[in-house]
C-alpha cells in the first residue's frame, strides 16, 4: 500500500483490466517492481514478467502464491555475464482458477550470487534450485539440500556460466587407440 | 494397501442404501469400482468410461474423499502401509535401486530406506543422463537447434521441436501457415499417442502383464512408420522447424493416418479388455501411489499425473498454440490420483489424439507448410539456380543462422508428461544465449517420495512406471 504504483510496460492493450489487477496487486508495495506483458503462441494469453529486488523475492513470491498464483511450474536461472547485476533468477507460476502465468525475476550480481531459498513457499523448488546452484551456481540459503544434482559431486565449476567455454574439459576416450 | 480396518468397518448396508432397491445387489468391490470413474472437463458428466471398470470381484479398499495436502512425502494419502510387525528404527535398511535397474525407465536412482517391506524415505538420484544439452544449444545455431532439442525427450520429440520453434517464433514475431499449424498439431498428437502406447507397455510389463508390452509396443510401430515416411526418422525427427516444419505430408497421408487410427483404437479396446477386469492389474493399480491436487501445484506436477489427481488444466485448452483449439476433444481427469487413474487418463487421452488427428484428416487447409521468410526459411532448391538472391539467403541461412532480435521468450506446449516450456534469451545474433527447458519429468521424478512413501517396496515400481519419467528429460 505505500510506496509508488508499480510501472506496467505494456506492448499490447488488449488485456482485461482484471488480469492487470491480479499481477499489479501482487507487486503492490514493493518498490521498484516493473511488470512486461509477453505475448505467446496462443493469442488469448500473455504472461506477465514481473522484476522484482533480491530482498523482496521471498515476499513477493509468497504474495503471488496467495493471490491465486498457486501452481509451481519453473525456476531457472540465467548468467548474463557482461550486464551488471550478473545473474537472473526467475520463477513460473500458474494460477489455474484465472488461468494466468506470472514469472517473477530478480537480478544478483557475481560477487554475492545469493538468492533466499524459495522452497519455504513451494516444496517443489527444492530440485530446480538444485539444479540452479549446480549449473550456473547461485547459492540459495536455507534450502535444505543444496548439493549438486545433474554433475557428479566432485565436479568443479559451474558449466552454464558463459565464462565456462564448451570443450574445456578434456574427455579422456578409454577403448581402443588410434594411430595418427 | 492400507489400513484393513476400514474395509471391516464400512457397513455394507449403507452403501447399498444409496442403490435401486430393484436394481441387483453390488457387493463394496462392485461400488468402489463405480465410483473410480473419469468426469469430463469443465461439466459435471462422468466420462462413460465408468461402465467399463464397475464389474468384477475385487476387493477394494476405501479411499479418503479428502485426502487433504500432505507437503511432506504423502503422510496422509490413503496408500500409507503401517507395518504390522514392529521394525526397530535402528533396523531400517537402504537399498539402492538403480541406475541400471531395469524398471527405473532408464538411469534413474532410488535411495529406498526400507522398516521391513514398507518404504519409509525415498530420494530420487538423478544426473546419470546428463549430457549439457541447454549448454550445446548455445552453440548451435536457431537453424541447427532443432536437432538439439528433439534429443532431450526422445519419446516427444515433436512437442520438444514444436516448444522451441515456437519460442523462436515468438523472438521472430513469425507467423507460421495454417496448414503449418495444422501439419504440427497432427504430428504432436500422433506423438503424444506414440508416447502413451510406449508407457501403456512398460507399465503392464513392470507390474507383471507381460503381453501388454507386446501389444502397446506392436500399436506404436504403426505410428513410428508413419513418422518415418513423413520425416525420415523414427524418432528425433527435427521436422518442426522455426517457420514451419521441414517438408509437406507424403502422398496418401489421409489413408496413412486413417488407417493408424483405425488400428491404434482397436489396439486401445484390446488392451482394455487385457487390464480393466484383470484382478492383478487393479489390485496393483488401484489406491496406490496416490498424490493429491495440493501436493501436484506445490510441486510442480502437470500432463496427465496432475490430470489424474483432478486438476483440470490442459495446456490445449488453457493457452491454446498452433490453432489446437479449432478442433473438438476432451480432457478426461481422474478422481483419485492413484495409479489406476493415471491409466484411465491416458487411455482416454490417446483416443482424444486420435480424435482430433481424425479431424485434421477432414478439416486440414491448403497452402505453404512453412513461411515464405527468406531470412528464416530456405528457398526451394529449383530458386536457387533461377535466382541470386534465393543462392544468397540458401548459403546465409546455412552458414550464419537466422538472425534473432535480443529479448526472452517462453512458450509451453502440453507435452505427453505435462508441461513442456522452453525458456530463451536472447542477446541478438543467430544463437540464443541462454536456452532453458522447463521439463515435466524432473517434476515428475520429484514428487516420487510423496507416491512412494509409505507403500510397499512392490508398488515403487507401479508408482515409478505411472510417472512416466523420461531421463532424457530429467537430465537434459
Amino acid at each position: 500500500m505505500t510506496g509508488e504504483m508499480p510501472t506496467v510496460e505494456s506492448d499490447s492493450s488488449a488485456v482485461p483490466g482484471t488480469e492487470n489487477d491480479l499481477v499489479a496487486s501482487v507487486i503492490d508495495g514493493f518498490d521498484g517492481a516493473t511488470v512486461t506483458e509477453h505475448a505467446t503462441a496462443s493469442s488469448a494469453t500473455v504472461y506477465h514478467q514481473v522484476s522484482v529486488s533480491v530482498d523482496d523475492w521471498v515476499s513477493v513470491v509468497r504474495k503471488a502464491k496467495n493471490a491465486g498464483f498457486d501452481a509451481f511450474v519453473d525456476l531457472y536461472a540465467v548468467d548474463h555475464f557482461a550486464q551488471a547485476p550478473r545473474y537472473e533468477v526467475g520463477v513460473n507460476l500458474i494460477s489455474m482458477e484465472n488461468n494466468q502465468r506470472i514469472i517473477i525475476s530478480t537480478r544478483v550480481p557475481y560477487d554475492d550470487a545469493t538468492v533466499p531459498t524459495l522452497t519455504g513457499v513451494f516444496v517443489g523448488a527444492n530440485f530446480y534450485e538444485r539444479e540452479a546452484y549446480d549449473l550456473i551456481g547461485i547459492d540459495f540459503p536455507g534450502h535444505p539440500d543444496l548439493t549438486r544434482i545433474l554433475l557428479p559431486d566432485e565436479w568443479v565449476g559451474h558449466p552454464l556460466r558463459k565464462d565456462s567455454s564448451v570443450g574445456a574439459i578434456p574427455v579422456q576416450f578409454k577403448a581402443g587407440s588410434v594411430d595418427l | 494397501m492400507t489400513d484393513t480396518t476400514d474395509t471391516e468397518s464400512a457397513p455394507v448396508e449403507e452403501l447399498e442404501s444409496d442403490q435401486d432397491p430393484s436394481a441387483p445387489e453390488m457387493s463394496v468391490a462392485d461400488q468402489r469400482r463405480a465410483t473410480h470413474d473419469m468426469w469430463v472437463s469443465g461439466t459435471e458428466d462422468t466420462y462413460p468410461f465408468a461402465a467399463a471398470t464397475d464389474e468384477g470381484a475385487q476387493e477394494m479398499l476405501p479411499q479418503a474423499d479428502d485426502p487433504g495436502a500432505s507437503m511432506q512425502a504423502g503422510i496422509a494419502v490413503d496408500d500409507d502401509y503401517t507395518s504390522e510387525v514392529l521394525v526397530d528404527p535402528d533396523e531400517r535398511q537402504i537399498i539402492n535401486m538403480g541406475p541400471q535397474h531395469p524398471s527405473t525407465h532408464g538411469v534413474l536412482r532410488l535411495h529406498l530406506e526400507l522398516e521391513g517391506e514398507t518404504v519409509r524415505r525415498v530420494k530420487p538420484i538423478i544426473g546419470y543422463l546428463h549430457t549439457g544439452m541447454e549448454k550445446t544449444a548455445e552453440t548451435l545455431t536457431y537453424a541447427q537447434g532443432g536437432t538439439n532439442v528433439t534429443r532431450m525427450d526422445y519419446l516427444a520429440p515433436f512437442h520438444n521441436e514444436l516448444a522451441y520453434s515456437l519460442t523462436v517464433e515468438q523472438l521472430l514475431g513469425l507467423e507460421v501457415p495454417a496448414r503449418a499449424s495444422a501439419i504440427r498439431v497432427l504430428m504432436t498428437e500422433l506423438n503424444r499417442v506414440a508416447s502413451h502406447l510406449l508407457w501403456a507397455a512398460t507399465q503392464g510389463m513392470d507390474i507383471g502383464a507381460l503381453s501388454m508390452m507386446i501389444y502397446g509396443w506392436r500399436e506404436r510401430e504403426i505410428c513410428l512408420d508413419f513418422f518415418e515416411k513423413t520425416t525420415g526418422l523414427r524418432m528425433n525427427h527435427n521436422y518442426i522447424r522455426p517457420g514451419g516444419v521441414a517438408a509437406d505430408l507424403p502422398d496418401g497421408w489421409q489413408d496413412d493416418v486413417t488407417n493408424l487410427i483405425a488400428v491404434v483404437s482397436a489396439g486401445i479396446g484390446e488392451y482394455e479388455e487385457l487390464l480393466n477386469e484383470n484382478p492383478i492389474f487393479l489390485d496393483r493399480t488401484m489406491g496406490v501411489g496416490v498424490i493429491t491436487p495440493q501436493e501436484c501445484k506445490e510441486y510442480g506436477v502437470t500432463g496427465p499425473m496432475a490430470r489424474a489427481s483432478g486438476v483440470d488444466w490442459d495446456l490445449r485448452k488453457a493457452a491454446p498454440y498452433c490453432g489446437i483449439d479449432q478442433y473438438d476433444f476432451d480432457v478426461p481427469l481422474g478422481r483419485h490420483g492413484d495409479v489406476h487413474d493415471r491409466y484411465t487418463v491416458r487411455m482416454e487421452e490417446m483416443r482424444q489424439s486420435l480424435h482430433i488427428a481424425g479431424q485434421i484428416v477432414e478439416t486440414i487447409p491448403s497452402g505453404d507448410y512453412r513461411a515464405e521468410d527468406r531470412k528464416v526459411t530456405p528457398p526451394p532448391r529449383k530458386r536457387i539456380d533461377e535466382s541470386m538472391e534465393a543462392l544468397i539467403h540458401h548459403f546465409k541461412l546455412f552458414t550464419e543462422g537466422i538472425n534473432v532480435p535480443e529479448g526472452t521468450a517462453y512458450q509451453s506446449v502440453e507435452g505427453p508428461r505435462g508441461e513442456l516450456g522452453c525458456l530463451i534469451v536472447s542477446k541478438g545474433g543467430t544463437r540464443p544465449w541462454r536456452m532453458h527447458w522447463r521439463a515435466p519429468s524432473f517434476a515428475a521424478v520429484q514428487a516420487l517420495p510423496v507416491m512412494m512413501t509409505d507403500s510397499l517396496l512392490a508398488d515403487v515400481v507401479a508408482s515409478l512406471a505411472s510417472a512416466d519419467p523420461v531421463l532424457g528429460d530429467v537430465d537434459r
